[in-house]
């Protein structure tokens, strides 16, 4: 049996009384794009903000390449190769689109002080090699022509590219993406369809995605997760969950 | 009761006064903080200022003749309230509403800068040398026993927790049950949909930095008359240590901004007792450095949760 | 809307009396025992007017002057400055041309402005590492005098006690600062940003607090004085050599003349703050500099990179100290004198100012900004007392107008290609 990327067992979190996500089982193997769709508050950024470490789950394991990472530091778990994007664009807004790139490539790039400060051979060449990996993704997601561009100032759409690609920069295997679509328009969706699938095919990764958009969903998706209230409903093919007589009935209400 | 009893006794007194008036001005921290998230670093000077109106307005009506003494300080307290409210309100104005929306960082340096401005002004206008008044209010009762250590509990002492206890109990009650009190809570809860709900949130902000200021002008009444002094420097420390106050009782909670006043005057007290009485402040900021470090929400505030 | 106008301007003036009348009307005076109030002089009235005219005036005019000053065109730099590509080719022949300059300069002027210009050039080092953490990192020090003071302490009494030299001292006293920054930093970097503010204020008092009263070692509120001079190789700038030493105009074969330690001092001074500009500069483009910014940008996405914000911010408030240790060090050195009086709130608050209004993030802007500061109090003497009240202001108004301050910090331009 291969071994699973992600492997989430029973993940449950509470909030006092309040329990948002409870028992929640995610598997996700290598080079396959993963969603988790379900109604508005069904608790689907609750899952992610405790598989990427921002909170510390009630119970539940969650096993990234065989490891518990459940309980890590957040920023323990993306150096393990577990990032995320957010559901409100977070781009460090002051900054130029490069940096953004150079900033997520940190712990790549943070040698030794002394040799930076002197701009030793070494130091040049590791900056010289995280310039070109910035230059890579930024073309690889058609923005190498704002490179300069300070990142508040790029349109929504190019600010969710843009936030995909500081992702990616940072060699992730598992990329969590928090309704990308959202507020993007026909033609930007279509071609963040096609990127998605890019990473999975050419960049061999795993992509767990939630999202809205069920043609996007349904398009791309290996696999797909319900959850509704915070319980899982249903787990299938986009065929199955389309004919799951539960899951339509979670979204459209009783009739 | 053997002398050290007795001695612990009279410094548990003093540290409940100072602690009470700690409390009044911490009030002003907590409210603000709890309401718009920031600290108002201005608030020391507000307390300042409110000493010197008091200062001025007794000093001006013994000075006219006056002599019923409980009418002078009626006046001088409504009167210093009066204006120090009218500056806790200029600075909510001119320093943190243009800046509501901007980032953290600016509102704090614009507050800083008031803060800074409003002493020198001080300054300028009354001199930066200590002003003294004569004790208005003399006697106290003592007890213990005179060979050992007489305990004095003065007057003044007294209606410093009396005044103290009026302000926190009528505070209490307006903010659970006044219209404008459940404004103070909502907003705190959620501007944005407080605002949606016609609550004018604008105006409920103004009303906790004027609510604030006038605490601690009762507080820079009350001060004033128990030391007798003071100077245009007086609201930085003192705004230090309500601050501390505020954020050992944990900041946004009413109740822990009294409960850390009188732990933060008590612990100042007794330290003075039994130390050299300069390490006072270092106490007091290492108490705040310390509680910052273990228990960040303070005694009884909410721990805070992070949105993502 | 103009009535409407007219009500505010009505109210605001209004307000503007009751904040005014008793405070600045009414004076109190102390007549032996007695506490007296004396009515205010016709000047300090005249003050009150006006300044209720100004409020009466500008709230009643404001859509009118909001209207004009957004009619004044703003100077653009871009317009007036070279294109890019000449700009960075000329940029190195300026700067080599600004240090010759410096180098130059204080042979041909008075001791006076030589001296003033060491005490702008400290400004400007204790402006740029606080820029490290207020600027760059976001981080709010309102305690940064208390890492000044303890690098000038270090000296001080290192080399009272043990006769060790400025410059063995110098980096000493930069790893004290810098030690006393991770000591305190570690536990408080985690907390929120105002509180961050704050428990700095408060590490700052409790600094003084300590000098002024551990009497035994820092002579208190009397301070150290008679504290060495730095030496050129261990050539001495006093009139007579002490035991064994040499002096340097001895040495070189001149007369004396005291203005020679003045423009050494200088000298050095320049030299550090070089080098703390060179420093800062490449930290700013090193992947730790970008890191700063990054985290005042937001945090959140920092950690979601697998960027760990205490170790992050931790290096920005411990280098920012430790520039602030070497500045105290030169300054016990220039002084031969130090008291705690020289580490009060107020220098932490003027060293803020200059870093807002230089530009938060802005090295340029710092560096203009401190010599906007040190030098205009000089040449208005007559407005001393108004300095403080004046810098509040200015805080206050920069935070309203111009938040990025006079010259915001440009974001670097990169070829990736």
């Amino acid at each position: 049996m291969s071994q699973l990327l992600l492997d989430v067992n029973a993940l449950t979190m509470r909030f006092g009384g309040l329990v948002a996500v409870n028992g929640v089982n995610l598997k996700i193997k290598n080079r396959q794009i993963v969603s988790v769709i379900g109604p508005n508050g069904a608790g689907k950024t609750t899952v992610f903000n405790c598989l990427s470490g921002f909170y510390i789950p009630s119970d539940g394991s969650v096993l990234f390449k065989g490891e518990q990472i459940a309980g890590l530091k957040d920023f323990h778990i993306s150096r393990k190769g577990l990032v995320r994007t957010f559901q409100h664009v977070r781009l460090f807004s002051n900054m130029t689109v490069i940096e953004n790139m150079l900033v997520a490539q940190h712990r790549h790039l943070n040698t030794n002080l002394l040799s930076g400060l002197l701009k030793t051979a070494s130091y040049r060449r590791l900056e010289q090699e995280s310039m070109d990996r910035a230059a890579f993704w930024l073309e690889e997601v058609d923005m190498l022509a704002f490179a300069n561009r300070e990142a508040g100032n790029l349109s929504y759409g190019q600010q969710r590219r843009l936030e995909i690609a500081r992702c990616m920069v940072t060699q992730p295997e598992l990329l969590l993406l928090d309704e990308p679509a959202a507020g993007l328009n026909p033609n930007e969706t279509k071609q963040l369809d096609e990127l998605i699938v890019r990473l999975r095919d050419e960049h061999e990764i795993s992509v767990l995605l939630i999202e809205h958009d069920m043609s996007l969903v349904m398009g791309i998706s290996d696999h797909i997760y319900v959850i509704a209230q915070g319980t899982p409903l249903a787990d299938g093919s986009a065929d199955e969950i389309k004919n799951n007589s539960d899951v339509i009935k979670a979204y459209l209400g009783e009739e | 009761m053997s002398e050290a009893s007795l001695y612990f006794l009279q410094q548990l007194i003093n540290g409940l006064t100072i602690g009470s008036t700690y409390a009044l001005i911490a009030i002003g921290y907590t409210m603000v903080y709890g309401i718009i998230g920031m600290i108002n670093f201005a608030h020391g000077e507000i307390y300042m200022i409110g000493s010197y109106i008091s200062f001025i307005v007794i000093a001006g009506l013994l000075g006219m003749g006056m002599v019923a003494l409980p009418v002078i300080l009626i006046i001088a307290l409504v009167i210093a309230v009066f204006i120090a409210s009218t500056y806790g309100w200029a600075v909510e104005r001119v320093a943190y509403r243009p800046l509501r929306g901007s980032n953290r960082l600016i509102p704090l340096i614009s507050a800083i800068g008031m803060s800074i401005f409003l002493q020198n002004y001080v300054v300028l206008a009354q001199g930066s040398r200590d002003v003294a008044l004569a004790p208005q209010i003399s006697g106290s009762w003592t007890f213990g026993d005179p060979q050992l250590f007489e305990v004095s509990l003065s007057y003044m002492q007294l209606i410093i927790w009396a005044v103290t206890l009026v302000c926190m109990t009528a505070l209490t009650l307006f903010i659970s049950r006044s219209r404008m009190g459940r404004a103070c809570r909502a907003c705190s809860e959620d501007q944005g949909m407080t605002n949606l709900l016609g609550i004018d949130t604008n105006r409920t902000i103004a009303m906790t930095f004027i609510i604030g200021a006038a605490l601690a002008a009762v507080a820079g009444l009350l001060l004033g008359l128990y030391y007798g002094v003071v100077n245009p420097f007086v609201g930085f420390i003192a705004g230090l240590k309500a601050f501390t106050a505020a954020v050992l009782g944990g900041i946004g909670s009413i109740p822990g901004a009294m409960l850390g006043g009188l732990i933060l005057g008590v612990t100042e007290a007794l330290t003075s007792a039994y130390f050299p009485s300069e390490y006072k402040d270092v106490v007091s900021f290492g108490l705040l450095i310390l509680i910052l470090l273990f228990r960040p929400s303070g005694l009884l505030g909410k721990p805070e949760v992070e949105k993502v | 809307m103009m009535r409407q106008n007219f009500y505010t301007a009505f109210f605001a003036a209004g307000i503007t009396l009751i904040l005014t009348c008793l405070m600045v009307g009414v004076k109190l005076t102390s007549e032996g025992t007695e506490l007296r109030v004396v009515g205010a002089t016709a000047a300090q009235w005249t003050w009150i007017f006006g300044g209720i005219a100004i409020v009466f005036l500008s709230q009643l005019f404001r859509d009118q002057i909001s209207a004009a000053t957004a009619g004044i065109p703003r100077p653009n730099l871009e317009a007036i400055l070279p294109a890019e590509s000449v700009r960075s080719r000329l940029k190195p022949w300026l700067i080599a041309m600004v240090i010759v300059g410096l180098f130059i300069w204080p042979f041909m002027v008075s001791r006076g402005s030589v001296d003033l210009a060491t005490l702008t050039l400290i400004y400007i080092m204790l402006g740029l590492g606080l820029n490290i953490v207020v600027g760059l990192a976001g981080l709010l020090d309102l305690g940064y005098v208390a890492f000044y003071a303890i690098g000038a302490y270090t000296y001080a009494l290192l080399s009272n006690y043990f006769g060790l030299s400025f410059w063995i001292c110098l980096p000493i006293a930069a790893l004290m600062a810098a030690l006393f920054g991770f000591v305190l930093g570690f536990p408080v970097l985690r907390l929120r940003g105002d509180y961050l503010a704050i428990v700095t204020l408060g590490f700052g008092e409790i600094i003084r607090i300590l000098l002024n009263n551990w009497t035994s070692i820092t002579g208190g509120p009397n301070g150290i004085s008679g504290i060495e001079k730095p030496t050129l190789f261990g050539l001495e700038f006093n009139r007579r050599a002490s035991d064994g030493g040499t002096t340097f105009h001895d040495f070189m074969g001149i007369d004396y003349s005291s203005s020679y330690k003045v423009i050494f001092l200088y000298l050095i001074a320049v030299v550090l703050v070089l080098a703390v500009l060179y420093v800062i500069n490449r930290l700013m483009r090193m992947p730790v500099g970008r890191a700063w910014e990054a985290l005042r940008e937001d945090e959140i996405a920092c950690r979601s990179l697998g960027l760990n914000r205490t170790v992050i911010k931790l290096s920005a408030f411990t280098i920012g100290a430790s520039t602030a240790g070497f500045a105290g060090c030169f300054f016990a050195a220039r002084q031969g004198f130090i008291s705690p009086e020289s580490f009060i709130f107020i220098e932490s608050a003027i060293i803020l100012a200059i870093v807002v209004l230089g530009g938060m993030g802005s090295q340029l802007g710092v560096i203009l900004a401190a010599i906007v500061m040190t030098i205009l109090p000089e040449l208005a003497r007559e407005f001393q007392e108004y300095r403080m009240l004046l810098f509040g202001l200015l805080m206050v108004l920069m935070m309203r107008w111009r938040p990025q301050g006079l010259l915001p910090s440009k974001r670097p331009h990169m070829e990736l290609k």
